[in-house]
């Protein structure tokens, strides 16, 4: 039975064209010698070049890139541990609190978080600026960390650990040697997704900064409320360039890993 | 063990506390004080130095002021509302454009499916304040969106959407678009093949098929994909500041003029709590219905 239809064809070509001439217009118009966002005037890289003179751009972009490495670390290395908790913890006191927590960054309204958090900074005295940033994007991102890596825990096989625990390792080895080279394509899409948020991130960064630390997002806000800019469309042709390739590179590197373990896997079940 | 074990939880348990769950009381707290023009702009101020007196006094300053405040006032009754409406509308147009989409990709050849899905979760990485801004020029008044208009002759006169209602439900449509089609793709693909066609060797065709047995075994998928647009879309603040308009009245965006513009701290965080108790009826919905599903698959 053919299940493929020319309705199937057209919906998916009409859906994918809406989610992506947004973005062809975009570039193609970052290239766009005119002023006028609308018109095209010839081809020119005039905007990329005064982009990259503009200090203020520049500056807001190290903030960013800085916010987003340190918090995304971090955020991979608490949400790791909020994962093996939930998945291996077993009980303990306040887990359900524990668990609530967890999820309750994941629908709650970003105007909200960065509310909340501002008003904590302000309430103990923390001066606002990049390490405020860094604090609250670590804080939601380590939420969405833990969700990416359970999964991962979750469906994979105990007794290997409590193989390696029989075999004589402490808990941290056994973590370390077994579980760890496991999750880990799971803690690396983890990573990446941390890393994405506080790149994205416009909301809880405007609430959780200060006067001198300035986010590309909040830069960008600030800009295009004024209207459509030529330079605002290179900066955007460059982190769509960025994003692509990261995404596109990890998801090769992926399936390969995950090819490379299958084959791994088969290679010991016929000599063993 | 055990003490390895307990830091092992007492670390991120102790981040989540103190950067959410405290920040969270705090909030509560702020908006019952009332509002000063002072630094910082509120009263009462919690100090632990006039001991228990000190205490006493505090809680006593305390009252629901600001909720009456926002009770009272128009708009806020209206903001509430307008937001609920705009979260169903565009809700719906997702769950309708999303629909085909997921349903293309769980017909097309099995080969093709992790290239289709890659094309669908692409965007969803890529900026989401880009995302909005790439729709500012396609529907602004000299935009692409009217040139092509212009062009093709079916209008004279360039139309206003930018700056309107509809621009946010496109904004919303777009975005969101990923959170519907993944979930209802999950549950199409899961979809036993030999149903459908048992369903036409017992004589139904395409359309009869489609809605006794395609689209009651993918509402699994169809509920969770509304609930996943409609909760963030309540509280959204971009995409209504930038693609609406001065009648476009959304909650968040009313909050964060409360903070910013009007500098009104309490109120702002009225408002807040009642967005989020808003928000509550849904997500404690959406979670009875993860619980069903997931019992009724084991």
């Amino acid at each position: 039975m053919k299940r493929f239809t020319w309705f199937n064809a057209v919906s998916l070509t009409l859906g994918f064209a809406f989610l992506y001439i947004p973005m062809l217009i975009l570039i193609i118009y970052s290239f766009n010698s005119s002023k006028l966002v609308t018109v095209w005037a010839g081809f020119s890289t005039k905007w990329y070049i005064s982009l990259f003179s503009n200090d203020a751009f520049i500056d807001a972009a190290w903030v960013t890139l800085k916010v987003g490495f340190i918090s995304s670390c971090a955020a991979t290395v608490l949400g790791t541990m909020i994962a093996y908790i939930m998945v291996r913890g077993g009980r303990f006191f306040g887990r359900g609190l524990f668990s609530s927590m967890i999820y309750a960054p994941l629908v709650m309204p970003e105007v909200i978080t960065g509310l909340s958090l501002l008003l904590l900074f302000i309430s103990i005295g923390l001066d606002r600026g990049v390490f405020t940033i860094i604090l609250a994007h670590t804080t939601f991102s380590m939420c969405y960390v833990s969700v990416v890596v359970s999964s991962r825990l979750a469906s994979f096989d105990v007794s290997i650990e409590e193989a390696a625990l029989d075999l004589g390792c402490t808990p941290f080895d056994a973590f370390k040697s077994v579980t760890l080279p496991i999750i880990a394509p799971a803690v690396v899409s983890g990573w990446l997704l941390a890393f994405t948020l506080s790149l994205d991130d416009l909301v809880i960064a405007s609430f959780a900064s200060g006067p001198s630390s300035t986010t590309l997002p909040i830069k960008i806000y600030s800009s295009v409320r004024l209207g459509v800019s030529p330079e605002i469309n290179a900066l955007s042709t460059i982190m769509i360039a960025i994003v692509t390739f990261g995404v596109l590179t990890s998801s090769i590197i992926s399936k390969r890993a995950i090819k490379r373990q299958r084959l791994e896997e088969e290679q010991a079940f016929k000599n063993g | 063990m055990n003490f390895r074990k307990y830091l092992f939880i007492l670390v991120p348990y102790s981040w989540l506390l103190l950067l959410f769950l405290v920040p969270f009381i705090i909030v509560v707290k702020m908006s019952l004080s009332d509002t000063e023009m002072a630094i910082p702009p509120y009263t009462p101020y919690f100090t632990l130095s006039q001991g228990w007196q000190g205490i006493v006094d505090f809680f006593s300053q305390l009252d629901f002021e600001n909720y009456i405040f926002l009770a009272e006032d128009n708009l806020y009754w209206k903001a509430y509302l307008s937001s609920l409406k705009i979260a169903l509308i565009s809700t719906t147009f997702t769950l309708l454009i999303g629909y085909p989409i997921a349903y293309g990709m769980a017909n097309a050849a099995p080969e093709w499916r992790p290239t289709l899905m890659m094309i669908i979760i692409l965007p969803f990485w890529t900026s989401f304040l880009i995302r909005i801004y790439a729709w500012m020029g396609i529907l602004s008044q000299e935009g692409f969106l009217n040139q092509f208009l212009l062009w093709t002759g079916i209008i004279d006169q360039p139309l206003t959407i930018l700056n309107t209602n509809i621009a946010v439900y496109i904004g919303i449509v777009y975005t969101y678009l990923p959170f519907m089609i993944l979930p209802i793709y999950a549950s199409l693909e899961k979809l036993d093949i030999s149903l459908l066609e048992a369903a036409k060797d017992l004589g139904c065709n395409r359309s009869q098929s489609f809605w006794l047995i395609t689209m009651p075994l993918s509402k699994a998928g169809i509920i969770a994909g509304c609930f996943l647009v409609f909760i963030p879309v309540l509280g959204e603040f971009v995409i209504p500041s930038l693609l609406g308009g001065a009648d476009t009245l959304m909650i968040g965006t009313i909050l964060w003029q409360e903070f910013f513009a009007n500098r009104d701290w309490p109120v702002a965080s009225a408002v807040a709590v009642v967005l989020l108790l808003l928000l509550m009826i849904p997500i404690i919905l959406f979670q009875r219905s993860e619980q069903k599903q997931r019992e009724a698959e084991q």
